[in-house]
C-alpha cells in the first residue's frame, strides 16, 4: 500500500492565503509516501511546507511559479504503475481530455496528472486514467466559477490504484472512492 | 600566624580554616569521650577564627560554613547530653563562660536552639534573649554572619501557628517580632558594611591603611559589587522567612509587617538596598496583600533615593498583579475595589516626573507593564488601554523616532500586547493612541511591528471588511508598503524582502466584504497604498489585488442589473478599467510576462461578460507586451501557449477582431527560435480555428491548413538536424501531428481524410526504420500507443468504429 499526495493549483499568495485549515490538519508528516505537483505553488514557501510531508516530491511547472527550474514535464513509477506529471497550460486546448489523452501516450504513462482547469476530474480511457486533482485551495479560475478546494490521495496496490477525492463543500470536506484497475498486459516491445 | 603588610586573602584563610580544622578535631576527639569541658573549650577557639577582620565577605563566607558544619555536630552532641539528663539551663549557663564574645553568641545560639526542643522555656523567650545579645557584636561582617547563622538556626523553631513551639495566644506575633529585629539590625551592619566598602574601592584609602593598590578597576569593582550584594542576601533572608510565617495574615502584614519593612527600607538610604529589599517585598510576600497594601507601597516609592532603579521594581509589581490578574477571573473584582489601575497610572506618572532624565526604555518599560496590567485586569476597557498608550505618546513626544534598539524592540512588546490580548486587530485600531506610537517606530521596526501585525490577522483569520479599517490598517504597516525613509533600503536581504511582500499579498486575500460597493472601495483603497510601493514590491502586491478584482467582477454578474442604478455604482466595465491601469503600472518594474498572464486572466473574465471591446483592449495589450517586451525564448513559449489558450476559450469576438488575433497568434507560434517550439505551437493554433462548442467556429481547411504547416516545419526540423549532426533525429513532432490528425478527424473535419492519415503513417514508419535516424524509445513507444489507440477505436464499433476501419496500421 502505497499512498500518493495529487495536489495542486494552490495560488498562494496572489490568489489564495492558505490552504483550508481542515486540509491543514488532515494532512500530517509521516503519513504519505510521495507528493505529486501540478504546478502553481507559487512562491518556495509553499514547497517547503509540501517537502515537509513528505521528502519525496516531485513538481512540475506552472506558469506562476516563481521557480522556473521545475521541469515542464516529469514521469516516474510507483508499483507497477507508470505515472506523468504536467501543469496542463500547455496542452490546447485547456481541459480537453483528447488532447490530454495524447500527451498521455506520449509520456507513455498510466496515469496523467494535470491540473491547470482548478477542476477536478478523473478520467478513464483505453490508455490509461487522467486525474486532474483540482486546486488545493479553491483558487480564483478563469475556467469555472465554481471552485471547491479539492486534492486526491491515490492508494497504490499492485495492479489496482484508488483514488480517494478530498473536497471542501461549503465548509465540509467530503470524500469520494473510485477504483481502477490496471489489465496486466504489456505494451508492446519494439 | 598571621603576616603583617601586605594582604594575601587566600594565606589568611588557608591559615584560618587550618586553625578551625585543628581545633575541630581536637574537639571531636572531646565529644567522643564525652568530655563537656574540653569540647567547650576547644569549640570556642575553633570559632575564634570567626574574629578575623582581614577577610573579604566572600571568604570570610567560606570560614563561616565551615563552623557551620562543625557546629551541627556540636549542636547533635547537646541534644545528646539532654536526653542523658544534663540539664539545658546549666548548659546554657556553661558556654557563657567562652572568654571572647563571638564564640560565646555562637555557642548561645546552638544552645538556644536545643533548648528550644526541649519546649523547657517558650521558643519566644529564648529568642527574644539571643537577638538582643547578638547586639553585643557591632562589626559589620562578623555581625551579619552571627545573625545569619541564628537566624538559619531558628528557622524552623519559630513559634507559629500550627507549629509544635506555639505557645499560648499572639505567639506569631513574638515570633514576627524576632525576626524584624533580626532584619532591623542586620539591614543597619549591611549598610556599614558597604559604606565602608565603597570607601576601600578607592585607592587612595586603601594604600593609607596600609593595604596594595587595586589590581585593576573595573575588576575591583565587579568584585565589591558582588560582595555587596551577597550582603544583602543575607539580610534578604529574613524577608523570606516572614513570608513563610503560616500566621502573617493580611491584617498582620497590614499593620505591623510591611510598616517596619518599609521603614527600614527607607530609612538606611542605600540606593541598591533599597531597590534589593523593595524587589525582596514584592518577591515573597502574596499578590493580594499587595493589592491591598497597593497604597502603602506606592507611597513608599517616593521616599526612596532619586537614584533608585524605581520604573524596574514598579515593572516587577506589575507584572506579577498581572499575573495574578489572569490565574483566576475571581481575583478581579478585587482589583476593581482597591481602584488597582488608577493608584498604579499616578503612581508611574509622579515617578516619571520625578525622574525627568529617565531614559526612554525606562519609560516604556513601565507604560508596557501597565498595559500588560490593564489588558489582564480590564479586558473590555478599552479607553483604559488607550489611556495608558496616549500617556506614553505624550512622554515621547517631542523625541523624535526612536535609535535605541531596546527601546525600539520594547515598544514592540508594548504594541503586541493588545494585539495578542484581543485577538483581533480591528480592535487594537480602535485605540486612537496605536498608530500614534508606531510614529515614533524607525523603519526597520515598522516593518517588525508591521509583520506581528499581519501575522496576527492570518493566524486569527481576522476579516477586515471596510475600507475605513483598511486604510487605517495600511497606514499602521506602511513600513512594509512603502519606503518609509524616502530612499529605498538597498540593504534588506532578497530573502526577508520576498518573505515580508508575499505576507502583504496574504494579507490583501483578508480584505473583503459582501457588499460590492464597500468591496470596490477597499480595492481601491488598496491599489493606492500598494502603487506607493514602487517597482520591487509591485510584482507581489498586483496579481492579488488584480485577482480580488476580479472576483468582485464575477460576483456583480451573479447579481442582477439595476436599470435605476446610480451612475456611480461599481460595474464591471469600472472595474476593467482599473484594471487595465493598475497592469500597465508594472511597466515600471518591468514585469512583461506577469503582466501579459494577468491581461489575458483580465480578457476572459471580459469575455464572460460579453465586453467585446475591452477584452479586445486586453489582448492588444498582452500582444503588444509579447512582441515588445517578451524576448526570452522559454519565456515566449510560455506566453503563446497562454495566448493560444486563452484565445481558444473567447466567444465573445466578432469574426474581424477573432481574425485580428488569431492571425498574429499564428505569425509569432511560427516565428519562435527552436524548430520543436514552433512545430507545436502551430499545430496547438488548429484549435483556434475549430472550437467544439461553437458552431460557427470550425473551419475544417484552415485547420489544415495549420497542421500542413507544421509538417512542413517537422521536416525542416529533421533537415536541419541531418545537416547539423548526421542523423535526422527524433520522429516525435510526426507522431504528435499524427495524434492531432486523427484528433481532427475524429471531430469531423472533412479536410482531414484516411489517406492523409495513412500517409502521414507510412512516413512515420519509414522514418522510423531509416539508418540515419537517431533510436528514441519514447517516440518509438508514442507511435506504438498511438496505434494501439488506433485499434481500440476500430473494436469500438458504431460510427466511431466505422470512421478508423479504412485506417491500416
Amino acid at each position: 500500500m502505497v499512498l500518493v499526495l495529487a495536489i495542486g493549483d494552490l495560488h498562494i499568495p496572489h490568489r489564495a492565503a492558505d490552504l483550508p485549515p481542515k486540509f491543514k490538519s488532515m494532512l500530517v508528516p509521516g503519513k504519505i509516501q510521495h507528493i505529486i505537483c501540478t504546478g502553481n505553488l507559487c512562491i518556495k514557501e509553499v514547497h517547503d511546507y509540501l517537502k515537509s510531508l513528505c521528502p519525496d516530491l516531485h513538481v512540475t511547472r506552472g506558469e506562476y511559479d516563481e521557480d522556473s527550474r521545475y521541469p515542464e514535464n516529469k514521469t516516474l513509477t510507483i508499483g507497477q504503475f507508470k505515472l506523468g506529471i504536467c501543469h496542463g497550460h500547455q496542452v490546447i486546448p485547456w481541459g480537453d481530455l483528447d488532447s490530454l489523452a495524447m500527451l498521455q501516450r506520449q509520456l507513455d504513462v498510466d496515469i496523467l496528472i494535470t491540473g491547470h482547469t482548478h477542476q477536478f476530474k478523473a478520467y478513464k480511457h483505453e490508455g490509461g486514467v487522467v486525474i486532474n486533482p483540482g486546486s488545493a485551495t479553491g483558487a480564483y479560475s478563469s475556467f469555472t466559477y465554481d471552485v471547491n478546494p479539492s486534492f486526491v490521495l491515490m492508494d497504490i496496490d499492485g495492479l489496482r490504484v484508488v483514488l480517494y477525492v478530498y473536497e471542501l463543500i461549503d465548509g465540509e470536506v467530503k470524500v469520494d472512492k473510485i477504483d481502477f484497475k490496471k489489465t496486466a498486459t504489456t505494451h508492446a516491445t519494439h | 600566624m598571621i603576616a603583617d603588610g601586605v594582604e594575601d586573602e587566600e594565606k589568611w584563610l588557608a591559615a584560618g580554616i587550618a586553625g578551625l580544622q585543628q581545633n575541630a578535631f581536637y574537639m571531636h576527639r572531646a565529644l567522643d569521650s564525652n568530655n563537656l569541658r574540653d569540647a567547650l573549650k576547644y569549640s570556642a577557639q575553633m570559632l575564634s577564627e570567626l574574629r578575623t577582620s582581614r577577610l573579604s565577605p566572600h571568604k570570610y563566607y567560606e570560614l563561616y560554613m565551615r563552623a557551620f558544619d562543625e557546629l551541627r555536630k556540636l549542636e547533635m552532641f547537646f541534644k545528646e547530653e539532654t536526653r542523658r539528663g544534663c540539664s539545658i539551663i546549666d548548659l546554657y549557663e556553661l558556654v557563657q563562660h567562652a572568654g571572647n564574645i563571638l564564640p560565646r553568641l555562637y555557642l548561645l545560639c546552638t544552645v538556644g536552639c536545643v533548648y528550644i526542643k526541649t519546649k523547657e522555656a517558650p521558643a519566644k523567650d529564648v529568642l527574644k534573649d539571643l537577638v538582643e545579645m547578638c547586639r553585643g557584636i557591632q562589626h559589620p561582617v562578623r555581625g551579619l554572619f552571627l545573625r545569619s547563622y541564628l537566624a538559619q538556626v531558628s528557622r524552623d523553631k519559630l513559634p507559629d501557628i500550627g507549629s509544635e513551639y506555639e505557645g499560648d495566644a499572639d505567639s506569631v506575633v513574638d515570633a514576627v517580632e524576632f525576626v524584624l529585629q533580626n532584619f532591623t539590625e542586620m539591614n543597619k551592619l549591611c549598610y556599614t558594611a558597604c559604606q565602608s566598602f565603597i570607601l576601600l574601592a578607592d585607592p587612595e584609602l586603601r594604600l593609607a591603611v596600609g593595604l596594595s593598590g587595586l589590581q585593576g578597576p573595573a575588576r575591583e569593582k565587579e568584585k565589591r559589587e558582588k560582595e555587596r550584594s551577597e550582603l544583602r542576601d543575607l539580610v534578604g533572608k529574613n524577608l523570606h522567612v516572614l513570608g513563610q510565617i503560616e500566621g502573617v495574615d493580611l491584617d498582620m502584614y497590614k499593620d505591623t509587617v510591611l510598616p517596619r519593612v518599609l521603614e527600614q527600607v527607607v530609612n538606611c538610604k542605600d540606593e541598591l538596598a533599597q531597590y534589593y529589599l523593595m524587589d525582596c517585598i514584592i518577591q515573597v510576600f502574596p499578590d493580594e496583600y499587595h493589592l491591598q497594601t497597593l497604597d502603602v507601597l506606592l507611597g513608599a516609592f517616593p521616599q526612596l533615593q532619586p537614584t533608585v532603579d524605581i520604573k524596574t521594581v514598579l515593572s516587577r509589581l506589575m507584572e506579577r498583579l498581572s499575573n495574578y490578574a489572569a490565574s483566576s477571573a475571581d481575583v478581579l473584582p478585587e482589583f476593581l475595589q482597591v481602584e488597582a489601575f488608577s493608584k498604579l497610572n499616578n503612581a508611574i506618572g509622579k515617578v516619571i516626573e520625578a525622574q525627568p532624565d529617565m531614559p526612554t526604555l525606562g519609560v516604556i518599560t513601565l507604560y508596557s507593564s501597565l498595559l500588560t496590567f490593564t489588558l489582564h485586569v480590564h479586558p473590555e476597557r478599552l479607553d483604559y488601554a488607550d489611556q495608558v498608550l496616549g500617556a506614553c505618546v505624550k512622554k515621547l513626544s517631542g523625541k523624535g523616532k526612536l535609535q535605541d534598539n531596546k527601546a525600539t524592540k520594547q515598544i514592540v512588546a508594548l504594541l503586541s500586547a493588545p494585539l495578542e490580548k484581543y485577538n483581533d486587530i480591528v480592535t487594537a485600531l480602535k485605540l486612537s493612541n496605536y498608530p500614534r506610537m508606531m510614529e515614533y517606530l524607525d523603519s526597520e521596526t515598522n516593518k517588525v511591528m508591521a509583520t506581528v501585525i499581519i501575522q496576527s490577522i492570518m493566524k486569527n483569520k481576522t476579516r477586515i471588511s471596510t475600507a475605513d479599517r483598511v486604510e487605517a490598517l495600511f497606514e499602521l504597516i506602511k513600513g512594509l508598503i512603502k519606503d518609509l525613509d524616502g530612499s529605498p533600503d538597498d540593504e534588506v536581504d532578497e530573502d526577508d524582502f520576498k518573505e515580508e511582500q508575499n505576507s502583504v499579498a496574504r494579507l490583501i486575500q483578508m480584505l473583503y466584504n459582501d457588499d460590492p460597493e464597500e468591496m470596490f472601495k477597499i480595492i481601491c483603497t488598496v491599489r493606492k497604498h500598494i502603487l506607493a510601493g514602487g517597482p520591487k514590491r509591485l510584482p507581489f502586491t498586483v496579481p492579488p489585488l488584480v485577482y480580488s478584482s476580479l472576483k468582485l467582477v464575477r460576483q456583480l454578474q451573479s447579481q442582477e442589473e439595476n436599470p435605476f442604478g446610480e451612475e456611480e455604482s461599481t460595474t464591471p466595465k469600472k472595474i476593467f478599467q482599473l484594471l487595465n491601469q493598475t497592469v500597465e503600472t508594472l511597466s515600471n518594474v518591468p514585469a512583461p510576462e506577469l503582466a501579459l498572464q494577468l491581461y489575458l486572466q483580465c480578457a476572459e473574465a471580459a469575455n464572460d461578460c460579453d465586453l467585446e471591446p475591452v477584452a479586445y483592449e486586453f489582448f492588444t495589450q498582452a500582444y503588444i507586451l509579447y512582441e515588445e517586451e517578451i524576448s526570452d525564448s522559454r519565456a515566449q513559449v510560455t506566453a503563446i501557449h497562454l495566448i493560444i489558450g486563452t484565445l481558444q476559450r473567447m466567444h465573445v469576438f466578432g469574426v474581424e477582431n477573432r481574425d485580428t488575433l488569431t492571425h498574429k497568434a499564428t505569425g509569432y507560434s511560427a516565428k519562435l527560435l527552436k524548430k520543436p517550439d514552433q512545430c507545436r505551437a502551430v499545430y496547438a493554433c488548429s484549435h483556434l480555428f475549430w472550437v467544439d462548442d461553437q458552431d460557427n467556429i470550425k473551419d475544417g481547411e484552415r485547420v489544415l491548413l495549420c497542421l500542413k504547416r507544421a509538417l512542413r516545419i517537422a521536416n525542416a526540423a529533421q533537415q536541419m538536424s541531418n545537416a547539423a549532426r548526421g542523423s535526422t533525429g527524433s520522429v516525435t513532432l510526426f507522431v504528435e501531428i499524427l495524434n492531432k490528425y486523427l484528433y481532427f478527424y475524429e471531430k469531423g473535419n472533412p479536410q482531414i481524410n484516411v489517406a492523409a492519415i495513412q500517409s502521414l503513417i507510412e512516413l512515420i514508419t519509414t522514418e522510423m526504420q531509416s539508418e540515419t535516424s537517431t533510436p528514441d524509445p519514447a517516440a518509438d513507444a508514442f507511435f506504438a500507443s498511438t496505434l494501439r489507440y488506433i485499434e481500440f477505436q476500430k473494436q469500438k464499433g458504431g460510427a466511431v468504429g466505422e470512421k478508423y476501419e479504412p485506417i491500416k496500421v
